[in-house]
């Protein structure tokens, strides 16, 4: 069989389950096939993610809304509203509580449902305030390390290593 | 354990055993989880993620469950190293190729494996010769209540689990089963089969993952949907749907003996025959050929090969097992020259067996 871009013969042989128009059949030689995927991989489900979001976004929002929206940023990690919707990843697991009420449409859109019925942790959720204060000292630890602030970073790192101290005598 | 000693051992998802092995390769169940008090890996520098390494690392060592388990380091091997553990199924792609510190820990039968630093803090794995989700959950349940016991989890009572991406939020599962379908390849019935799939929230994929073509025609069959349903639910949602594509699959083949004999024994034989005589051969075209032979020997067109050896071939022709079995780094067209020579050799060798008999 030839491959259906050249004329080398097709030793490739996929089928494209994710594109537009549906389900496709491609023959093609190594290069080709190369080719092929690697401009197909890039497109994976990151935009996904941002093209359920900008849809839904576009719908419920002003160009002025989504403007303030994006500048929003995360008082615990850092993450604004517009590095999700680019990179499809979120920053911690504050983001989930700061950015709930624009992620709920998203997985509701993506999953159908927004409330959790599975299985849960067995020690119950304890003291997640403790946590993300530990997220937010290592964040600021981080700023204090890059301008040269040693001082004021060794006072972070050490708060962090008596939080991290307590949690552990807790167990 | 070391990496050296993975590449001539079988790997629980080529055993070639467990129930339906004959289309069912394996099951799989793996869960996306996050330690609280660190902040997701894309807001991790190298001193966070050596940090939640160690923590891992530290904390499972207190626990019984984990002390035979095995920890490679990624970031440390060599390219070759970490393609041999992606070709196993025990690293994804994005570890080996993601960069700062990361690691895995695997059990000395290859079916448990735990990514640390992937998209998330953890990504554990249960593999399962053949269909048994079941197993695989069970196993995979308890693994996750040990880690639990040790390690606090990022959850929120609403939202679940908390992950990276919020596609994988709620319970974190991601439940597959790897099935080999050449027959519904051959009589082009398998874009049906895969679009009723899709209507029912189930994803279908290639052998090695997202952005992976359907290579030897084999397919992860998994599911889409982790919030809003229950582990069991989504379990069973793929559970109940794979009996149908198997009996799609044994009718396909079915068809193929009583309509189409010639034209199968014929396509058959002629990949036998190649893989029996070629002089070099493409890791693509081996997979094409073998999954052919596969089907040829379940059939019982071909009585002188074993359904485990085939599985076997399946890995040990791809480019870092051929390098490993070969002790030398090869490029493409030496190792298409070496990949043929393997061949020859592993399949004639069964033929003298056979006329031995």
């Amino acid at each position: 069989m030839k491959c259906q871009k050249c004329e080398k013969p097709a030793t490739f042989h996929i089928t494209d389950l994710t594109g537009k128009e549906g389900l496709l059949e491609l023959h093609l030689c190594p290069d080709c096939a190369k080719q092929y995927l690697q401009t197909g991989e890039s497109e994976q489900e990151t935009p996904k993610i941002s093209g359920v979001l900008s849809s839904q976004l576009k719908l419920e929002q002003t160009a002025e809304d989504l403007k303030e929206l994006d500048g929003k940023e995360c008082p615990i990690c850092g993450i604004s509203f517009y590095e999700f919707r680019q990179a499809g990843r979120l920053g911690c697991p504050h983001d989930y509580v700061f950015f709930g009420e624009e992620l709920e449409p998203l997985l509701l859109n993506v999953h159908n449902g927004s409330e959790h019925v599975g299985k849960q942790p067995k020690r119950g959720v304890r003291d997640t305030e403790s946590q993300t204060e530990l997220i937010r000292l290592r964040r600021e630890m981080k700023e204090a390390v890059q301008e040269e602030n040693y001082e004021r970073a060794q006072e972070l790192r050490d708060r962090i290593r008596s939080i991290e101290g307590e949690g552990r005598s807790n167990e | 354990m070391v990496i050296d000693e993975l590449h001539d051992r079988c790997g629980e998802w080529l055993k070639g055993d467990g129930p339906q092995s004959d289309i069912v390769m394996s099951s799989r169940i793996r869960l996306a989880r996050n330690l609280a008090d660190f902040p997701f890996i894309r807001r991790c520098n190298d001193i966070d993620k050596a940090n939640i390494e160690s923590t891992v690392r530290e904390r499972l060592s207190q626990e019984d469950a984990f002390t035979t388990l095995n920890f490679f380091n990624v970031a440390k091997l060599n390219s070759l190293d970490r393609q041999l553990l992606v070709e196993r199924q025990l690293i994804s792609r994005e570890l080996s190729n993601g960069d700062g510190s990361r690691a895995v820990a695997i059990d000395s039968r290859e079916r448990l494996s735990l990514m640390v630093n992937e998209e998330d803090h953890l990504r554990i794995q249960v593999m399962k010769s053949g269909l048994n989700l079941d197993g695989a959950w069970e196993q995979i349940n308890k693994l996750d209540d040990d880690i639990e016991s040790r390690l606090t989890y990022a959850f929120h009572p609403k939202f679940g689990y908390l992950t990276a991406c919020p596609t994988n939020a709620g319970t974190g599962i991601r439940v597959s089963v790897l099935v080999h379908l050449p027959a519904l390849a051959i009589t082009h019935q398998i874009e049906k089969v895969f679009r009723s799939l899709q209507k029912i929230n189930l994803v279908v994929r290639g052998l090695y993952g997202e952005g992976t073509q359907a290579m030897g025609d084999f397919y992860q069959i998994s599911n889409q949907v982790t919030l809003g349903k229950s582990e069991r639910e989504i379990i069973d949602q793929v559970a109940d749907v794979i009996p149908y594509v198997i009996d799609y699959e044994r009718k396909a083949r079915q068809y193929l003996l009583d309509e189409k004999q010639n034209d199968l024994f014929d396509r058959v034989s002629r990949a036998y025959g190649t893989l029996q005589t070629a002089q070099q051969i493409s890791s693509e075209e081996t997979m094409y050929l073998l999954s052919r032979v596969r089907m040829g020997v379940n059939l019982e067109l071909i009585d002188n090969l074993e359904i485990p050896h085939i599985n076997q071939l399946f890995l040990r022709t791809q480019p870092a097992h051929l390098q490993k079995i070969c002790e030398q780094t090869l490029d493409t067209d030496q190792r298409n020259v070496e990949r043929a020579n393997y061949l020859r050799l592993q399949l004639k060798r069964d033929d003298t067996d056979a006329q031995a008999n």
